[in-house]
């Protein structure tokens, strides 16, 4: 029931808010921020009353909804997505926090940020694939509708068609990937219930050259929804163009959902179609890390700095997965944990910086932590820990990536990764220099961050340290159900040579 | 039959109420047409119900499951035409009452369709419908383009209807038959036979014209961008409806057998039609025409549908049951975007997209039944269009492993999803973000369209969040007409 009222809270609200007149701006804002907090708080809660320790599903809620096809309302929680779960959550209030910029059609707006918020909680809370990509495409469009309203830049339409045709394309490879893996049950058992489907699958494999067929696309698919090289330009732009609560949502916490689907269904699955694929997967993820991480090294717009930072990233999630051993995709749960705080504070800062210098590049920014040096401090510590600073959740999760794919992919793969972490390190100090140090360019007048403004950011810093100080908050739930996961797909031998 | 009977006395009765009715208070006759339509509505609920089959005229007019399954959603589609006809009646200069008549004939033909089980009922059944659309699409007698889309109709309705009769009178000459339960009990010995095959390539031809499939869709644009909005809305969703029922009795009921090899036809045929609705809507400013050919793209999805059916008659629950759902989920989309329409565009002559610019201001509810219409028929969850979407791509995935040509024919479905979103958006972002409006005058919206909007909403929604029940229903329609077709075509051979 704890389960069901998170995911429900925010859409129950959002209905709500359709009710309300358009003038009563204030209620509709506070409204917005109590569900979100409640949620949180609710969130919160249940990862207390997790049970550590365990891999089953806790919190099981189970109605049907189509029985003649097998699909239910299912929802239940493990290790890998309670901290999903957690941290949807947390920057769904964050970015309900940060609305305050939006200034027209406020109305629309609340309506479509608590729909996006439920989608993504109710996308990860999901047990059956149906159910799963349901939310996901709930959560999704609004993304478009807001990039493209409440949007900002001269690119706002491009990128606007750009993701919307990219993602949905990715969307919909995926789609027929799920199923496809529905269709290769005997129509008698077929069910959309995801343990059902692993528990089946495990018993009675599927043929290795159907597995070949089915795991690439849900991996292009999925991998398009997550910035996949060379699948990834819509990412940067959209970023950059998003009202910050959507960038902060979709660079932090949907993007997740792709990586989350290849961990949850296609790992389990199709252990044979996984070795034969994540090969051509790690080689991918070099692009994303080190070709993206190139990019951001030539940007001038912090934004877009950012967003192909936030691209490299998702390289390092992908090689988690890649090396298919427990530590490593421990590691990449944990960095998608790390990441979705990390992207959502890094967004809610430049936010800020936007609205209030009205620009975000970065030749005319300069000298700004004497004005803002909440603001910049915060934002020091977050590219700190995009860097990969020990102390941060990042640190741990890439570290653990590192480590688990170090036994199981060639050493070009682990080199190129340890490489992208001296790239990384360069483009966020030569953007702290550029922006927060060196001569002040305008005399415009700037404004440090409120009290109630500093919510969000605080929230957010202080959940990345908390995990970054005591990852085994994390680790040991992850650890057993990841476990499970890959002791369904036998032991990991990938080899690029061959 | 008492249906149709009904249809048709309440045409002709609103004909003759017509000499003794006011002319400014002529308008209001559609209430009356549509109050009488949906008694004829509840009424089936009431006198049929879908377990036992009835057959007339010695077999030529069964009701089945499937038969009422149409029928309803034929009235229901005229019933929503005929209250749109009343908000347009302003812009038809004369003869509004001949117009709602018009819509019940095409919907007596609609209905006739739907029952139709012999090649003599279908061609009467087919030309009843297209008649009725020829006056109806050219019903604005002062707007040339109203015209022009009525003699092109015209030209290519009557080319096709030759089409249809020439191979209806080759199968007749093969077969020796007009009943398609005795055609089916000789389908397998007459399967090689050119001359019949001939037949059945004219007939398919001559229904490929009614559904706008590649390469007949030609006419579909035009006609849809100079007909009068309700004609068009009607085209969109009953003619539509009518020519997939029609072809659905012919490969199923008449040759299970010669549908059989035609898998591969019909899927080339529907991945064309794919392509070619959704490349050709992309450039499109004119907002009708753009649904011309989105309307196309669609009855290529739904000829994805029979495909999966063709390639195994005799289990055809899947593909036929995602081709019901479809058609239900377009009735409201459909509808409820031609509502909306039919009370902006006022003006005959801005029906360009940009018209629908700054909409959200004017009225947030026609700008929101809009947006709902377009990402249903992009086909985005929680819509009716997703979930029709979902099963068609599962019925044609399914067959994927007997015959790969579906794999080919479900990525041309997603590369034509993908590029419908470019236009459909294209659409949502005309309403919401696009440059200071002409006209930024508050829409009217009279009470009783108000209520039909929120209907088309509500079904959109619906069906997109609980499409338990009418999956079943679908998928019990879909199975029982195979049970049927088993079991006429075992009695033939008795005869």
């Amino acid at each position: 029931m704890l389960l069901t009222t998170i995911v429900a809270l925010p859409l129950i609200t959002a209905l709500l808010l359709v009710l309300i007149p358009r003038n009563f701006r204030f209620v509709m804002r506070l409204l917005t921020l109590a569900a979100t907090l409640v949620t949180f708080v609710l969130a919160l809660f249940l990862v207390l009353r997790f049970e550590t320790g365990s891999a089953d599903y806790q919190f099981v809620t189970k109605i049907p909804w189509v029985e003649s096809l097998g699909i239910s309302f299912y929802l239940g929680i493990d290790g890998i997505n309670i901290g999903l779960v957690f941290m949807a959550a947390l920057v769904g209030f964050a970015a309900a926090c940060a609305s305050w910029e939006i200034r027209h059609h406020e109305k629309e707006f609340y309506v479509l940020l608590l729909v996006m918020t439920g989608g993504i909680i109710g996308a990860f809370a999901s047990l059956d694939l149906f159910l799963f990509y349901f939310f996901h495409e709930l959560a999704l469009v609004p993304t478009f509708i807001m990039i493209g309203l409440w949007g900002r830049g001269e690119q706002k339409n491009f990128a606007t068609f750009q993701i919307t045709l990219y993602l949905s394309l990715g969307a919909l490879i995926a789609l027929i990937g799920l199923i496809a893996i529905y269709l290769q049950m005997p129509a008698a058992v077929r069910t959309f219930e995801m343990p059902k489907i692993v528990a089946y699958f495990q018993t009675a494999p599927m043929a290795a050259s159907v597995q070949q067929w089915i795991f690439p696309l849900l991996m292009f698919g999925f991998g398009i929804l997550v910035s996949l090289w060379p699948f990834h330009t819509w990412a940067p732009l959209g970023y950059a163009a998003a009202p910050s609560a959507t960038a902060m949502l979709h660079a932090g916490v949907l993007k997740k959902f792709g990586l989350y689907g290849l961990i949850r269904v296609a790992l389990p699955i199709m252990p044979e179609g996984a070795k034969h694929w994540l090969g051509v997967l790690a080689l991918l993820c070099l692009g994303n890390i080190l070709y993206c991480g190139w990019v951001a090294m030539r940007q001038r717009d912090l934004n877009l700095l950012i967003g192909n930072s936030s691209v490299a990233h998702m390289g390092f999630v992908f090689l988690g997965i890649a090396s298919l051993s427990v530590i490593g995709i421990t590691g990449a749960v944990m960095v998608m944990v790390a990441h979705g705080l990390l992207a959502a504070l890094t967004f809610a800062l430049s936010g800020y910086l936007y609205n209030h210098a009205g620009t975000l590049d970065m030749d005319k920014l300069g000298g700004l932590l004497k004005k803002l040096p909440f603001i910049g401090t915060v934002m020091i510590m977050a590219m700190f820990a995009g860097c990969g600073l020990p102390g941060f959740a990042n640190f741990v999760g890439e570290l653990l990536v590192l480590f688990g794919s170090w036994k199981t992919l060639p050493w070009f793969v682990v080199a190129g990764a340890w490489g992208a972490l001296v790239i990384g390190a360069i483009y966020m100090l030569r953007a702290i220099r550029d922006v927060w140090h060196g001569e002040a360019a305008e005399a415009t007048a700037l404004q440090d961050a409120s009290a109630w403004r500093k919510v969000p950011f605080v929230l957010l810093l202080a959940a990345l340290i908390v995990i970054g100080v005591w990852p085994r908050l994390l680790t040991d739930k992850i650890e057993p159900s990841v476990k499970r996961i890959v002791s369904a797909s036998a032991p990991p031998t990938v080899a690029l040579t061959k | 039959m008492i249906l149709e009977i009904a249809v048709l006395v309440l045409g002709l009765g609103v004909l003759l109420i017509d000499l003794w009715t006011a002319p400014e208070q002529k308008r209001f006759l559609g209430y009356g047409a549509a109050a009488g339509l949906l008694l004829i509505l509840v009424f089936s609920f009431f006198r049929f119900s879908a377990a036992d089959a009835q057959a007339a005229f010695g077999g030529m007019y069964v009701i089945d499951g499937l038969a009422l399954f149409f029928k309803r959603f034929f009235l229901v589609a005229a019933i929503i035409v005929t209250l749109m006809t009343v908000e347009f009646s302003d812009r038809i200069e004369a003869g509004i009452s001949e117009f709602y008549s018009l819509i019940t004939f095409a919907l007596m033909g609609m209905m006739f369709a739907a029952s139709a089980n012999d090649f003599t009922m279908l061609f009467v059944a087919m030309e009843l419908i297209t008649v009725s659309f020829y006056i109806l699409t050219s019903f604005q007698r002062s707007r040339l383009i109203s015209l022009e889309a009525g003699v092109k109709y015209l030209i290519l309705g009557a080319l096709a209807s030759a089409f249809l009769v020439y191979g209806i009178a080759l199968v007749y000459g093969t077969a020796g038959t007009m009943k398609f339960a005795v055609v089916a009990g000789k389908a397998s010995a007459l399967a090689g036979n050119s001359l019949f095959l001939l037949g059945l390539l004219l007939i398919v031809m001559g229904l490929g014209f009614k559904i706008a499939a590649f390469p007949l869709q030609i006419w579909a644009p035009d006609v849809y961008q100079g007909a009068p909005v309700p004609t068009t809305a009607f085209l969109a969703v009953g003619s539509k409806a009518a020519g997939f029922i029609l072809l659905w009795r012919v490969l199923f009921f008449a040759v299970p057998q010669v549908t059989v090899q035609w898998t591969n036809l019909l899927i080339v045929i529907a991945a064309i039609t794919i392509l070619y609705g959704n490349l050709c809507a992309l450039p499109q400013r004119n907002i009708k025409r753009l649904f011309g050919y989105s309307s196309i793209a669609h009855a290529g999805y739904l000829l994805l549908g029979i495909a999966a059916m063709a390639a195994d008659v005799k289990n055809v629950a899947a593909g036929g049951s995602a081709i019901l759902y479809y058609l239900s989920g377009y009735l409201f989309t459909v509808l409820g975007a031609f509502l909306v329409l039919c009370l902006v565009l006022r003006h005959a002559d801005a029906e360009d997209i940009s018209s629908l610019a700054g909409l959200n201001q004017r009225s947030p509810l026609l700008a929101g039944v809009m947006t709902l219409a377009m990402v249903s028929l992009a086909g985005i969850p929680p819509l009716a269009g997703f979930f029709g979407k979902f099963l068609l791509l599962k019925a044609a995935l399914d067959q994927g492993a007997a015959n790969h040509g579906f794999y080919c024919l479900v990525g041309v479905a997603i590369v034509g999803v993908v590029i419908s979103l470019y236009y459909y958006f294209g659409v949502i972002r005309a309403i919401y973000w696009s440059a200071s409006p002409a006209d930024a005058s508050p829409v009217k919206i009279p009470v009783i369209q108000r209520a039909l909007l929120y209907v088309c909403a509500a079904g959109m929604l619906y069906l997109g969040l609980f499409p338990n029940s009418l999956v079943n229903l679908a998928t019990r329609t879909a199975q029982a007409r195979t049970q049927v077709n088993v079991t006429e075509a075992s009695q033939q051979p008795s005869k």
